[in-house]
């Protein structure tokens, strides 16, 4: 049955107060708001597409951090640290923390100094127009989808958690976004991901606060785990609440993957990936003012992404020990399309991705819940905003503007991009009635994010550090690690158990065979380029200034003391990740 | 950004935060007088009071650092 008409005869979660609709209200305003006193500031394409490089590291790094933690962020994983346990934090810490370092201290120096706009246009620069119209047509139709799915997925939280009409939700959300990204560009959309990221933290934090002094601590937390899943009869129980010391073999933890499918698949590849060459973030880190900012900017964002997991993956915790029905039994929450079957519904089940709001209902009050709602609000804009002022800059720079009409002036840019930014939401709404009516598609386009990712990480790579790599090795490299990922991927469709050579164990989990697919794809990627470099002819080292480890003199920064050094703060951070780590081996 | 002549982000987010904790601690004293027939899990702990203030203190203090009058002398004071 379709999925839309199962929600509208959903029970909801919570029940808005007067107050609640108020700071709802008046997040609305003060967005549109924001978007209107921003107009005046976007005058010239640097200012509309690119902020007029002129935010602060603070500024830059929030919003780096903020346009990430938007679209189904907050509740997917929530969800998953309610499915998987504490092994979700993976996806924050060795699934974020070494790459983002990792783009502040050897990547980004490049980014920077090329003045690109875009990572495809970087590969404009390093490979030519071939890798650059596969990696900006792909990041195009990416991004659009998922504006869309983001638009579709709030309009379902907004019927589930509060009963709202989905029409209604996407047409409002939808309307803010465009009118606030179209009147102010990408300094608007920055500006409200900061907003959005004192939201997040503001309504979000009680959660785990309250939840551990209820649950009695971590370790009251961890007990009242243990029992409920033995009770439950759950294999390996202890396994929720232990970040390495399960992952041994495939078949000791819930997510059925093993550490190198972690460390390679997750930390050096997927990570790598997303974090260093997806232009919705890097788009950010690019608007700083200065080298020294920008190096910055993604060692303040992973600071605060360490973070995250407390009031994220906590309150997934928080549900499994402390969620009950109302006649006083455990709680077990279940697979969405099972809590949203005609039989879920009739027996009242819930999804994986309710425990938040779930938790939210259980400590918050009218005002506190408003704030809550709001800051879901928030970060679905956000997602929404991040993809369509991503998109909007790769159609504009490097898809008309090196494809359709070169001569194009920096004016009609401006006027262009305010037009696309609404008819990429346009686009987007189509977007979310597609999914709407067909439920599976999200599956395949969040598969589809990943095809391209980890092989444009290997092309992106390669392209810096080793000058030899020729344009006839930069694309067809990234063709081939895009097509063997599609491949795989088909073949386990095909016959599921592919997924024992794919991911190296039958008990591989959907996220575990993501990560060992995105390490075998990236792989290829870069021995082909390796290959096809070697038998072309590869550029002189004049065209490659300012793209290239060793030919791009990277200007010395002013740092008044080592206190004020981006590779202090690096470190600081890292020392950080490593405790953490150890904390919860 | 904060050239003086704008408002900075700051400004925002002070604003955001002033106005949304006032209305929660409000609502927090309101319950604290009339407590609701239905109560959420640790409502003795009076969440919304406490946490109600912090977000309207933070917001107070960056409304009035980053307000325009401030961001003009600390301009002044660096040129």
């Amino acid at each position: 049955m379709n999925l839309a008409l199962l929600l509208l005869n959903t029970p909801t979660l919570v029940h808005l107060s007067a107050v609640d609709l108020v700071i709802i209200v008046f997040y609305f305003a003060l967005v549109l708001g924001i978007g209107l006193y921003l107009k005046g500031q976007a005058n010239t394409g640097e200012d509309f597409f690119m902020a007029g490089r002129e935010m602060t590291a603070w500024v830059a790094g929030l919003a780096f951090l903020s346009a990430n933690l938007g679209s189904l962020e907050l509740m997917g994983w929530a969800g998953n640290s309610y499915k998987y346990g504490i092994l979700a934090a993976h996806w924050y810490w060795i699934g974020a923390i070494p790459s983002m370092l990792f783009l502040a201290l050897v990547m980004m120096p490049f980014y920077y100094v090329c003045k690109t706009h875009s990572v495809p246009g970087y590969l404009k620069l390093r490979f030519g127009v071939g890798a650059q119209a596969i990696s900006s047509i792909s990041f195009a139709f990416m991004t659009v989808l998922m504006s869309g799915i983001n638009m579709y997925a709030m309009a379902v939280v907004m019927k589930v958690v509060l009963g709202w009409d989905l029409n209604l939700s996407i047409l409002v959300s939808s309307l803010t976004v465009a009118a606030y990204v179209a009147l102010g560009g990408l300094r608007s959309a920055i500006f409200n991901e900061v907003l959005q990221f004192f939201l997040i933290w503001a309504g979000a934090l009680l959660i785990p606060i309250l939840g551990l002094i209820e649950a009695g601590g971590w370790s009251g937390l961890q007990a009242k785990i243990l029992q409920n899943l033995t009770e439950l009869n759950v294999p390996n129980p202890g396994s929720y609440t232990h970040l390495w010391s399960t992952l041994g073999s495939f078949s000791s933890n819930p997510m059925g993957i093993n550490w190198a499918g972690i460390v390679f698949g997750l930390g050096a590849v997927i990570a790598m990936g997303y974090w260093t060459t997806d232009f919705l973030v890097v788009q950010r880190v690019l608007s700083a003012k200065d080298l020294r900012s920008a190096e910055l900017a993604p060692i303040i964002g992973a600071a605060f992404k360490m973070c995250v997991p407390f009031i994220v993956i906590l309150p997934g915790l928080l549900g499994l020990a402390l969620l009950r029905d109302p006649q006083g039994h455990l709680l077990r929450l279940v697979p969405a399309n099972l809590a949203w079957s005609p039989e879920g519904q009739a027996q009242g089940l819930h999804g994986y991705d309710e425990v938040l709001p779930l938790m939210l209902a259980r400590y918050c009050g009218p005002g506190l819940l408003g704030l809550g709602i709001t800051a879901l609000i928030a970060g679905f804009m956000s997602g929404m905003a991040g993809n369509v002022s991503a998109f909007t800059t790769v159609w504009t720079y490097d898809i008309y503007g090196t494809l359709i009409n070169k001569n194009a002036t920096d004016d009609f840019k401006v006027k262009m991009g305010r037009w696309i930014t609404v008819i990429g939401v346009i686009i987007s709404i189509g977007t979310a009635y597609l999914v709407m009516h067909t439920q599976s598609i999200m599956d395949y386009v969040q598969a589809l994010f990943s095809f391209f990712i980890a092989p444009l990480f290997g092309t992106v790579l390669l392209g810096m550090l080793w000058k030899r790599a020729t344009p006839a090795g930069g694309w067809t490299g990234l063709l081939a690690g895009t097509l063997s990922s599609v491949g795989m991927y088909t073949w386990v469709k095909i016959d599921p158990n592919a997924v024992r050579y794919v991911a190296l164990s039958l008990d591989a989990q959907d996220q575990a065979q993501n990560m060992f697919r995105a390490l075998w794809c990236c792989l290829i990627c870069v021995i082909v380029t390796v290959v096809v470099s070697l038998v072309t002819k590869p550029k002189p080292d004049s065209e490659l200034k300012d793209v290239v480890y060793g030919l791009t003199p990277i200007p010395k920064a002013e740092h008044t003391s080592w206190f004020h050094s981006p590779i202090f703060w690096g470190a600081v951070v890292a020392i950080a990740f490593v405790i953490l780590q150890i904390i919860f081996w | 950004m904060k050239s003086g002549s704008h408002l900075s982000i700051w400004f925002f987010t002070g604003l955001c935060l002033g106005v949304t904790g006032a209305l929660i601690f409000a609502t927090g004293i309101y319950e604290i007088m009339n407590p609701p027939a239905n109560k959420v899990v640790l409502y003795d702990l009076h969440a919304n009071v406490w946490w109600g203030a912090v977000l309207l203190i933070s917001g107070l203090f960056f409304v009035i650092y980053f307000s325009p009058a401030n961001e003009r002398k600390r301009l002044a004071g660096k040129s």
